[in-house]
């Protein structure tokens, strides 16, 4: 696939063929990645993740089954976490994305992200492939739940009223996080430690998770982008 | 994956006329079905017409107390959208039973609606399948299907339909609203005559069972897109639920679903409305009108409920290996009006 930096951007939308020939099959994609802007000429079927990984050497974004069924490919696209493997590069023009690599920069006072650090204490992985779609999963799954989405296992009552915070109870962080497989099954860590993020804030305390349960659901969300809008 | 052509459309109008003008075109909406179908080569389209950016995205009330939901909102969104949970909660939990977080966060509702078959051998190319290539078989028939159907199938396609949005539509009594389509930018033939190119169907007309068409999943006509789905304004007092079995907690196709809507005579405790639609058995959801007719008018106790399911359910004809998927929604179906009738008691005595 044919894929090069290119200077001329701004035709990008019209890649259009004249009438009757052949449509070009590729197009031109500029894109803001973990605070960078770049403008790449790129075919059609490239998607969002071999862009990253192939073209921006961003290699945190992981292909493990490119069907959108591991979640290891996990980005933030437009502060939303979405699979990259199913997104051509293309239909996103003008996207902000923000990959693993990118979490410690939208974390306030400077990286890791606290996720990333609850990772570490908690020993939330073994082999690592899943990780940086965990994370960004994550990420996303929290600032869901502080912007009040609901889950498939939030209470009648809590559906029933909107514009409330979900509280990110460990049944919910399971369901929300099902979209990211880990072969090596260190679920329970990961739930603790996606737990710790939302019990301590900003997640440096001793990581037993109690400590100022009191602060309530959606307490990190500064620490996470808000659904439909940019990284914080 | 073939090479393609890509056209981002800026209007309705632009997108039928995009889709007439260029060869072997597809609509694209969030992809999440398409691209994967790509990826398989079981989609081999010549241009992509991108939809997902035209302003139907829109979640509003209709006059009468309906809702709208354009056909370009992602799943996630009208899953939390207020007016949704308040109004058709079921509507919300169809959505959330299904895929996960990230993908709903990318898939749209109208996407949703024309999702293809999960089928294995539908999405292998190297096996025979009349819905992917008519005329050469169904190696389901022979082959694994224990999460095939068991209602509505045919000799040539034994696939069933992965949408739970289209389940809980199809209790609803929802309307699919399309436009487009033969290249003419508008037919214009609900009868309306507001000139708008659009035209509606039910939701329990839009899937079809396959007979002897299994390419097609649904009415929809070469080059038409959907633009909404209409939801009724809901009964007062009446209850609601969706519930869905399947190998996995979670993130897995439905083996056997339910959506149900039950609406009880206060005074006499009879059933004034029910609607009972099953995910997972057929082609498409199947609404379960044998069942609803016995139900309507009677006192809907243990008895009359098992009847009832049963009437509708030993229609089924499982295939070798999915017996289990009736015995599965025989339960399911009996325990949702079980439950929603002590719900329909309990929303009665409340002030």
């Amino acid at each position: 696939m044919v894929v090069s930096p290119t200077e001329h951007a701004e035709h990008a939308e019209h890649a259009e063929p004249a009438e009757d020939a052949a449509p070009a099959t590729a197009g031109t994609v500029t894109l803001r990645v973990n605070g960078r802007e770049h403008t790449l000429r790129t075919d059609h079927r490239v998607t969002l993740l071999d862009l990253l990984r192939e073209h921006l050497g961003l290699t945190g974004p992981k292909k493990g089954c490119d069907h959108g069924q591991c979640g290891a490919c996990t980005v933030l696209l437009d502060g939303r976490r979405a699979n990259s493997c199913l997104l051509l590069a293309v239909a996103h023009n003008g996207a902000e994305v923000v990959t693993v690599e990118g979490l410690a920069a939208i974390t306030p006072g400077g990286g890791p992200h606290p996720l990333q650090r609850a990772f570490l204490r908690r020993d939330a992985f073994q082999c690592g492939f899943c990780t940086p779609g965990q994370l960004c999963s994550a990420v996303g799954a929290l600032a869901e739940a502080a912007a009040g989405h609901p889950s498939a296992v939030t209470p009648e009552a809590a559906l029933a009223e909107p514009g409330r915070p979900v509280e990110p109870t460990a049944p919910e962080l399971r369901e929300r996080l099902s979209g990211n497989l880990c072969r090596c099954g260190a679920y329970p860590a990961i739930v603790r430690a996606v737990a710790d993020t939302v019990t301590d804030g900003a997640a440096d305390g001793d990581g037993d998770g109690d400590s100022d349960s009191e602060a309530g659901p959606g307490a990190d969300a500064a620490a996470a982008p808000t659904p439909g809008g940019g990284p914080v | 994956m073939k090479p393609f052509g890509y056209v981002r459309a800026g209007s309705l109008r632009e997108a039928a006329a995009a889709y007439a003008a260029h060869p072997d075109p597809r609509y694209l909406g969030g992809g999440t079905n398409l691209v994967d179908l790509m990826k398989l080569g079981v989609e081999t389209p010549a241009t992509l017409i991108d939809v997902s950016r035209l302003p139907l995205d829109a979640v509003e009330e209709r006059p009468g107390g309906g809702l709208r939901i354009g056909a370009t909102a992602r799943n996630s969104d009208v899953a939390a959208h207020p007016l949704v949970r308040t109004h058709h909660p079921l509507v919300s939990r169809a959505l959330l039973a299904g895929a996960s977080g990230q993908l709903r966060n990318i898939a749209t509702i109208g996407g949703n609606l024309l999702q293809r078959t999960r089928c294995p051998y539908f999405q292998d190319v190297s096996k025979a399948c009349n819905k992917r290539l008519p005329g050469t078989g169904c190696a389901a028939l022979e082959g694994v299907h224990r999460e095939h159907a068991v209602l509505g199938h045919s000799a040539h396609c034994i696939a069933t339909h992965p949408s739970d949005l289209a389940v809980a539509l199809a209790a609803l009594d929802a309307d699919i609203e399309l436009y487009g389509g033969d290249g003419s930018g508008g037919t214009d033939d609900d009868g309306d005559g507001d000139g708008d190119g659009t035209r509606t169907v039910a939701a329990t007309d839009f899937h079809r069972l396959p007979g002897d068409h299994p390419e097609r999943d649904t009415v929809i006509r070469p080059g038409e897109l959907v633009t909404a789905v209409l939801l009724p304004a809901p009964a007062p007092g009446a209850v609601s639920l969706y519930r869905k079995v399947r190998d996995r907690a979670s993130y897995a196709f439905a083996l056997a679903s339910v959506a149900a809507v039950l609406d009880l005579d206060p005074a006499t405790g009879r059933v004034r409305h029910v609607a009972l639609a099953l995910g997972g058995l057929a082609h498409r959801p199947w609404r379960a009108t044998t069942a609803e007719r016995a139900l309507t008018g009677a006192v809907p106790d243990a008895d009359t409920v098992r009847r009832a399911v049963d009437a509708e359910l030993d229609r089924a004809r499982p295939l070798r290996d999915n017996a289990h998927k009736v015995v599965l929604a025989r339960n399911l179906a009996r325990d949702a009006l079980t439950t929603l009738t002590t719900l329909a008691a309990t929303a009665r005595r409340a002030p």
